[in-house]
């Protein structure tokens, strides 16, 4: 039962994240915002995976029971591996910025227009 | 001639070669920059050499298989499991291979300007490792058969890139603009993985042969094939989501931008795979087709109204990059609106996808040595802005041969390359809709006045007594810029061979979906 609710929740986590990535000012919550999304994406593949009552899909000496699919699980680490790559690119450019600018607020980052 | 031990496995070696040497070079840069320039150098020249002949193999033997972890491609299935193809596969057909052959060219003679180009500047061992990191993402995402591959490829593009955008920092305006392209790159990204999700969630498999086959069209399919088509018109820079692109190209060194110019095209290859090999004939080709055209139209417009304005000639030409993109998606969006109709695609669909196909490869050339000389001007002025260049023309005599070959290919004058797929793209699309070949037609005559304008600033007129210590780029540079300004006459004076030879199998194998699920699935 409630099976569907993890799929309820990563439409949220997906909703919630967009709202902070286009209303938020300041780059490090617009960043979070970005890791949110990357979150309820992972969730999102993970729930594809998943078999009510499955164990670890581990072959050996398993006891004869419902798997869980390792394909999904192998995408998800994937996936949590480049968001890393992804975060920590983002945070030495906010670093940058708030050398170079002194400010990490979105609207006074916009010299390019001038 | 050539091992058969390479040609066998030239699709691995060419993700190996540029990735081992990648990770490789900061440690060889210790020893001294002579040997890393050899290093890099060398390692882009094999991995060219191996993208060439695996293309010529493809062109000449059909689509190669390549199954990672097997010891034969005919172990693309497995016997136990159930009929999926569950390893990694490579699939290079024809139109991968046009791809591949863009690659090599434009990475190798951009690796060779680099050289020079860069040696006065700090932090060469990043520049180098991203520079074949980008080679790779670029690679991969032309040749694999993997939809969840493509996306990890598309991201190790992705942070490459976005880290030589930021390159100079430039008082911060160069991170700025990267930024920009990574925030939008990163959620493009993500929504293509959830486009994954929802295909791999319905029919069991990654691969995108499997996926072709079981493919419903369900109204999640619709929402995946949305979720796929805008972010990757992001990425490759279509109109509504084009404003990333002249901040990204004019921020980045010159010789990056280059590559920028590889990495849009890849992206609109996706773009095209997606649309023709994994939906083909299911989905409804008219309205798809026509929303190509639409972003084709929107994005030369747009493009090439918002250049004619500009004072800085990097964000100029990469206006004009969004507008030469719009002639790709108007010639494959005909050809894709006329899908499944047989007569109509023997009449002029199989011709504008020709010249969308052939524009793709002539873009890359002719965009590449634009920017590139915008590089060399750069180099010796210290200034993009056009208010402060003339006269050029008396100094720098090759840089100035290079640019108006540039120039007249992208404006479209015979004899050029420009000119052979922009008159396919008009005698194909008058065919279709008479209306859209004129547009295509008047934006072209705006590029032209665009470029003489430009070239009348930048070289003609008095030698200026500031630039009078003025010298020509040094020769690496030249050479690179020699070798795109070849190709981009050579094809511009044979353009009946290339199409023959190199465009027609491309646009073939894309519209044949059959045969790409049939090279894996065995017997569609």
């Amino acid at each position: 039962m409630f099976w569907n609710l993890p799929l309820i929740a990563v439409v949220a986590l997906i909703l919630i994240a967009l709202a902070i990535i286009v209303f938020k000012k300041n780059l490090i919550k617009v960043f979070l915002g970005i890791v949110i999304l990357e979150s309820a994406v992972n969730l999102f593949l993970i729930t594809l995976g998943y078999r009510e009552g499955g164990i670890a899909p581990i072959y050996t000496n398993a006891p004869q029971a419902t798997m869980v699919l390792p394909t999904p699980q192998a995408l998800t680490l994937t996936s949590i591996v480049i968001g890393v790559a992804t975060s920590a690119l983002l945070l030495s450019f906010a670093i940058v910025i708030w050398k170079k600018y002194g400010s990490i607020d979105i609207d006074r980052i916009r010299r390019l227009r001038e | 001639m050539i091992p058969a031990f390479i040609v066998e496995n030239s699709p691995a070696l060419m993700i190996i070669v540029p990735l081992v040497a990648a990770f490789l070079s900061p440690f060889i840069g210790r020893i001294s920059s002579t040997v890393r320039s050899i290093w890099v150098g060398g390692a882009m020249a094999v991995t060219s050499a191996i993208a060439l002949i695996l293309a010529l193999d493809v062109y000449s033997a059909g689509t190669r298989l390549y199954v990672f972890g097997a010891s034969a491609a005919s172990a693309a299935i497995p016997p136990d499991s159930g009929g999926i193809p569950i390893r990694i596969i490579f699939e290079i057909d024809p139109m991968s291979a046009l791809m591949l052959v863009i690659t090599a060219i434009s990475g190798f003679s951009i690796i060779v300007y680099s050289l020079s180009s860069e040696r006065s500047h700090t932090g060469l061992e990043s520049y180098y490792t991203l520079y074949l990191l980008m080679i790779t993402g670029i690679l991969g995402m032309v040749s694999t058969g993997d939809i969840f591959n493509f996306f990890v490829f598309l991201e190790i593009l992705s942070l490459a890139s976005a880290g030589l955008i930021a390159y100079r920092i430039d008082g911060g305006v160069a991170v700025e603009a990267a930024l920009k392209y990574f925030v939008l790159s990163t959620i493009g990204a993500l929504a293509i993985l959830v486009a994954i999700g929802i295909y791999y969630g319905q029919y069991n498999a990654l691969n995108m042969a499997m996926i072709a086959a079981r493919m419903q069209f369900s109204v999640l399919d619709q929402v995946a094939l949305v979720l796929i088509i805008a972010a990757l018109a992001m990425k490759c820079g279509a109109v509504p989501m084009h404003f990333w692109t002249p901040d990204a190209y004019s921020m980045a060194p010159s010789s990056i931008t280059a590559l920028l110019v590889v990495a849009s095209q890849a992206s609109l290859y996706g773009l095209f795979r997606t649309v023709f090999t994994l939906y083909n004939v299911t989905l409804n080709a008219a309205t798809v087709g026509w929303l190509l055209i639409i972003l084709g139209v929107l994005s030369m417009v747009v493009g090439v109204t918002m250049a004619i304005p500009q004072k800085n000639v990097k964000r100029l030409m990469a206006y004009h990059a969004v507008s030469q993109t719009g002639y790709m998606l108007l010639g494959v969006g005909v050809g894709l609106a006329v899908l499944g109709n047989q007569s109509l695609l023997d009449a002029f669909g199989y011709m504008a996808m020709e010249g969308g196909i052939f524009h793709i490869i002539n873009h890359a050339m002719y965009k590449g040595l634009l920017f590139l000389t915008a590089g060399a001007i750069f180099l010796r002025l210290g200034t993009y802005n056009l208010n402060r260049m003339g006269g050029l023309g008396h100094s720098m005599k090759w840089t100035m041969l290079f640019f108006v070959i540039g120039a007249l290919a992208i404006a479209g004058i015979p004899p050029f390359n420009g000119f052979a797929s922009k008159l396919m793209i008009y005698e194909s699309v008058f065919v279709f809709n008479p209306l859209l070949a004129v547009i295509a037609m008047v934006v072209s005559i705006l590029t032209l006045a665009s470029f003489v304008k430009v070239f009348h600033s930048i070289f003609m007129g008095p030698a200026l007594p500031e630039y009078a210590e003025v010298k020509e780029a040094p020769m690496p540079m030249l050479a690179g810029m020699g070798i795109l300004a070849v190709v981009v006459i050579l094809f511009g004076l044979f353009p009946g061979i290339v199409v023959e030879s190199l465009i027609a199998p491309a646009a073939h194998a894309l519209v044949d979906q059959g045969a790409y699920i049939g090279a894996v699935l065995g017997g569609a």
